[in-house]
């Protein structure tokens, strides 16, 4: 009797040993859950959300606020983050909706200079410098409208994206049947 | 079992999954002969018309261009120009709508054809001389892009570095109604050979396989005959099977290889090219024909001439249709491509472009419009028909549901949008559109996803940038913190070797004349007090004025000032000493024992360094003071002398430690000067009825100079000015009072004001060190006390004081200098003010006002009594 409990004693701590061992040695580095959110939010850093970033969001969401604050994200991100989250997507406020996706366009002629704008870009998508006029790069330009409020002569206004030929989404509604005219 | 390549030699062909049989309709147009129309009065010439970037525009509005002149440069690899087809004038450059699904507006040339058809010089290029780098340059400057459909630039997939096992030319043309390659190879059978040999040559196939279905019986004859000869050349028939013409799967078909997925025919050393781009490259090479026009078939029963053409590129559709004999029908569709694969057209302006091989303008019977799209009866018949064996019923389910992860992996990218499932499918389902959408939303996802990727990096990079650049302003702000740290020590130091070399050069310029001047400079003063004295007791101002000259020497000489200020703070000492002496003993003890004080405290601040030296000179102080204090009782004249002797002493002893600590020879100098003052001052006193008076005139320019070594010392200027004037205004002041009367009260008025004096000054010099400023600020404030009970004292008990009128006339003469005490009381908190300590500036202010407060209280108590 006296043997066998020391025999499943001694085998109990022999396997608790490897066991702790190999969960020092082998640990996963599983993904951080707020890299996770980071990685689905959009990276506009428009501060929407109310929160200084996109990373920041995250850490908050991670924290436990709510996943519904991310217009630019809009439903796509909001399923993805339910996703992770386990949040049931029923509970949620899906009134927001994504919104027509759009870039910030500096009226060249009326632009001053003041660089303004160009401190408020988060992603440093505006070219220009003091005294001179200046452009927005409107493929790196998130649409995070910053730059609209501090500029002062409202040089700077919202334009939708142009659709081009290589980002055009087939319309099931428009493919069907065309009347054309022919003269 | 023969190899592979046996078993192509030996004319095998193989199969590939799915595929269906969509009647041809092919024989409208494949019998006719390639007709060409009237230039059109208008080309629109896309600027790109192939997969890629476009070239850089070369012609601007108004250019009059020659048939096939570039109007865009290829500035990169994927680019390739386009060519004006015929000769004519740029008439615009603009928006049109494209040959794309969308037909969203872009960037076209409109050309407006001049008739002419003047065409620019052409070099053929000879084929035995030409290296491979200028074929493909020739291919690439011929705009020859992929006529097949998809217009992949030719001269990347031609000039492919890979080992290369099999060419394959694409004649196989499954889609229904489309002849345009047919009619291509029987007329050109041979250009098309040439075109063959040229791609050969680029690429060093071990074979050259020619794909042609086997419902184009007249070409697949003429590309024999053409063949006819060439080793390891193979026409191969296909029988007919939707979709053949997919370069992967005539791949299989040819050589039973499958392209895996995500890959490319050249990573399995297979080059397939359409049988046009062929020709287009023959043209090119051979003629310096650059692609400006391609076989176009025009079909369908609205027309009454179907036809293949010879289309320029830019021609617009309508042009070519109505060259045809069109007769649109109610709600007309047309199509670009064939009836599976091509799209339907928006507008009949677009026009004609690379990749254009068929135009199909069907009645409603021919091509009826599909029906209402009903639910899915999951019949499979899709997943059969499907020839790269995917899932379109399972896709069709993902991509209504928009599960881009399930659609990816149910390998929804390797789709070639055939239309297979969509022709088999009984419930009309337009399953290919749902796909393209699906597509169309994993490609934006993605490039979402790069774009996010991007902007975050861009985020980081920021981030760190400011971090960076506030970092470097921090660092830059503490270097230059010190460095003008740094200039102010320098500064200091510079400062205080110019003082140096001042008083240096003020001792060495103290020559024996200059003495003796002072001397004589004295006397006169003397006299004209005494003179100013004796003419008018009460004519103040007129004995005023010698003393204001005295002053005006005194500022015209600075660097005199110096050494007079060492000699003053002696005698302002002695005179007090002596103006006590001669009063009640028990005052002058108090009032002697307060210099003492002052003078222990002073060298303490100024020389803080040294407490031991400070320690010496306080006990000397002392000895000083019980010494004069013993003077006053003794009483006696020679005594005085004696005291008057001791008192400079006392002042010199001090100030070598303070001022001038550093050079003990100047010190003593100085010292011999400042007793040889005051026995003069003592012989003048004798000499005058009062010695008192004199005393307290030599303390008038005393007092001042008193505060100017420390303010000198100090490095502001400023600070100087202010003292001198304060020291004018004390000296002034002394002078009323020495002159009005020589009461001791007012002696001990006077020797209070200089004692407040510096016991306030000392504090500015020993900014540094709060405690000691504490301590001078409470001896001055007790000394303030005390020289205020001296006088209180003096004014009730004092028997010299007993006649009434001394007083009075004391006032009197205080009375006037009260504006000018003004400045004296303003001018006290001034060192206080420059005080360069600004944490202990509270409590030197407050010393400061009590100290005011309590001069004033002692001006104004001897006037009370009166």
């Amino acid at each position: 009797m006296i043997t066998a409990l020391w025999a499943l004693g001694a085998l109990a701590l022999v396997f608790g040993a490897i066991l702790g061992y190999a969960a020092i040695r082998f640990k996963v580095e599983a993904d951080p859950l707020v890299d996770q959110i980071d990685d689905i939010l959009p990276q506009t850093q428009c501060g929407q959300c109310g929160y200084p970033g996109c990373r920041p969001y995250a850490e908050a969401i991670a924290g436990g606020d709510i996943i519904t604050k991310c217009p630019p994200g809009g439903e796509a991100t909001i399923k993805k983050l339910a996703d992770l989250m386990g949040v049931s997507l029923d509970s949620l406020d899906q009134t927001q909706n994504k919104q027509e996706k759009r870039v910030a366009y500096i009226r060249e002629e009326d632009c001053i200079g003041c660089t303004k704008c160009i401190q408020a870009c988060p992603v440093d998508a505006i070219v220009g410098a003091s005294k001179q006029m200046h452009t927005i790069l409107s493929n790196e330009c998130t649409g995070c409208d910053l730059c609209v409020e501090p500029c002062p002569v409202n040089c700077i206004e919202m334009r939708p994206v142009q659709t081009t030929a290589e980002r055009w989404k087939w319309d099931l509604q428009s493919i069907p049947v065309h009347v054309v005219e022919v003269k | 079992m023969p190899s592979l390549f046996q078993q192509i030699q030996a004319g095998r062909i193989w199969d590939f999954h799915g595929g269906i049989h969509p009647p041809s309709r092919k024989t409208q147009t494949s019998q006719k002969p390639i007709d060409s129309y009237s230039l059109p009065a208008r080309l629109y010439i896309p600027q790109r018309q192939h997969i890629g970037v476009a070239g850089r525009v070369l012609v601007k509005v108004g250019d009059h261009v020659l048939k096939g002149q570039a109007l865009t440069a290829a500035d990169n690899a994927m680019a390739v120009p386009v060519h004006a087809p015929t000769s004519g004038t740029i008439v615009d450059i603009c928006l049109h709508p494209s040959a794309h699904p969308s037909a969203l507006p872009e960037p076209v040339f409109v050309l407006e054809p001049d008739g002419l058809e003047q065409w620019r010089p052409r070099h053929a290029l000879d084929m035995l001389h030409a290296d491979k780098a200028q074929i493909l340059q020739r291919i690439q400057q011929a705009g020859i892009a992929g006529m097949g459909g998809a217009g992949f630039p030719s001269h990347i997939k031609a000039g492919a570095a890979a080992a290369v096992d099999y060419l394959i030319i694409n004649a196989v043309e499954c889609e229904p109604y489309i002849t345009a390659d047919d009619v291509l190879m029987q007329h050109h059978s041979d250009t098309i050979v040439q075109g063959i040999e040229i791609l050969s040559q680029l690429l060093q196939p071990k074979a050259v396989l020619i794909g042609i279905e086997d419902d184009k019986p007249a070409a697949i004859k003429a590309m024999q005959q053409a063949v006819a000869g060439k080793n390891h050349w193979f026409v191969r028939a296909l029988p007919v099977k939707y979709p053949s013409g997919g370069e992967k799967q005539l791949i299989q078909r040819l050589t039973n290889k499958e392209v895996p997925s995500g890959r490319r025919p050249i990573d399995i050393g297979i080059v397939v090219q359409n049988v046009g781009t062929a020709f287009a490259i023959a043209q090119a090479v051979l003629e310096d024909i650059p692609l400006i026009s391609r076989v176009v078939t025009v079909v369908g029963q609205s027309l009454s001439r179907p036809q293949n053409m010879y289309a320029l590129l830019g021609t617009p559709v309508h042009e070519l249709l109505s060259a045809c004999g069109f007769e649109p029908q109610p709600s007309q569709r047309l199509i670009m491509g064939g009836p599976m694969m091509g799209f339907t057209l928006p507008d009949a302006r677009i026009p004609v472009v690379k990749t254009t091989n068929c135009i199909i303008a069907p009645t409603h019977e021919e091509l009826p419009v599909a029906g209402p799209e009903l639910d899915c009866i999951r019949c499979g018949a899709c997943t059969e028909a499907c020839p790269v064996n995917l899932l379109p019923q399972q896709l069709l389910w993902y991509s209504k549901a928009k599960d881009h992860t399930q659609l990816q992996a149910h390998n929804l990218q390797d789709c070639i949008e055939c239309g297979a499932c969509a022709y088999v499918c009984p419930s009309e389902i337009p399953l290919v559109h749902y796909y393209r959408v699906a597509k169309a939303d994993i490609r934006e996802t993605q490039r979402e996803a790069l774009k996010a990727e991007q902007a975050k990096a861009r985020f980081e990079a920021r981030k760190e940038r400011l971090e960076r650049e506030k970092q470097e302003r921090a660092e830059r702000n503490k270097q230059l913190a010190a460095q003008r740290q740094q200039q102010l020590a320098d500064q200091q130091k510079q400062q205080i070797a110019e003082a140096q070399a001042r008083t240096q050069a003020a001792t060495t310029e103290l020559t024996h004349a200059e003495i003796v001047a002072e001397r004589e400079r004295k006397k006169a003063e003397a006299r004209a007090y005494q003179a100013a004295k004796l003419a008018a007791e009460q004519d103040i101002i007129q004995s005023a004025e010698p003393t204001l000259s005295a002053d005006d020497r005194a500022e015209q000489d600075p660097r005199k000032a110096a050494i007079a200020a060492a000699l003053a703070r002696a005698k302002a000492k002695k005179a007090q000493a002596s103006g006590e002496a001669e009063s009640t003993s028990v005052e002058a003890a108090t009032v002697a024992a307060a210099p003492a004080l002052g003078n222990t405290v002073e060298p303490q601040s100024s020389s803080s360094d040294d407490a031991k030296k400070a320690a010496v000179a306080a006990a000397i102080a002392r000895a000083k003071a019980k010494k004069a204090q013993a003077s006053g009782e003794a009483e006696s004249t020679s005594v005085e002398a004696a005291t008057v002797a001791a008192a400079p002493a006392l002042g010199n002893t001090v100030e070598p430690h303070s001022s001038s600590s550093d050079d003990a020879k100047k010190a003593a100098v100085a010292a011999a000067i400042a007793r040889a003052k005051a026995k003069k001052a003592q012989a003048s006193g004798e000499a005058e009825s009062t010695s008192v008076e004199a005393a307290t005139v030599t303390a008038a320019p005393a007092l001042g100079n008193t505060v100017e070594p420390q303010s000198s010392s100090s490095d502001d200027a400023k600070k100087a000015a202010v003292a001198a004037a304060i020291a004018r205004a004390k000296a002034k002041k002394a002078q009323a009072s020495g002159e009005a009367e020589s009461t001791s009260v007012e002696a001990a008025t006077v020797a209070a004001a200089p004692a407040l004096g510096n016991t306030v000054e000392p504090q500015s010099c020993s900014s540094d060190d709060a405690k000691k400023a504490a301590v001078a600020a409470a001896i001055a404030r007790a000394k303030a006390k005390k020289a205020q009970s001296a006088s209180n004292s003096e004014a009730a008990t004092d028997p010299t004081q007993a006649d009434s009128e001394p007083p009075l006339a004391d006032s009197d003469a205080v009375l006037p200098p009260v504006p000018q005490d003004e400045p004296q009381v303003v001018a006290q908190p001034e060192p206080v003010a420059a005080n360069p300590s600004a944490e202990d500036a509270k409590k030197a202010a407050i010393a400061a006002a009590i100290a005011r407060a309590k001069a004033k209280k002692a001006a104004q108590n001897p006037q009370e009594p009166s």
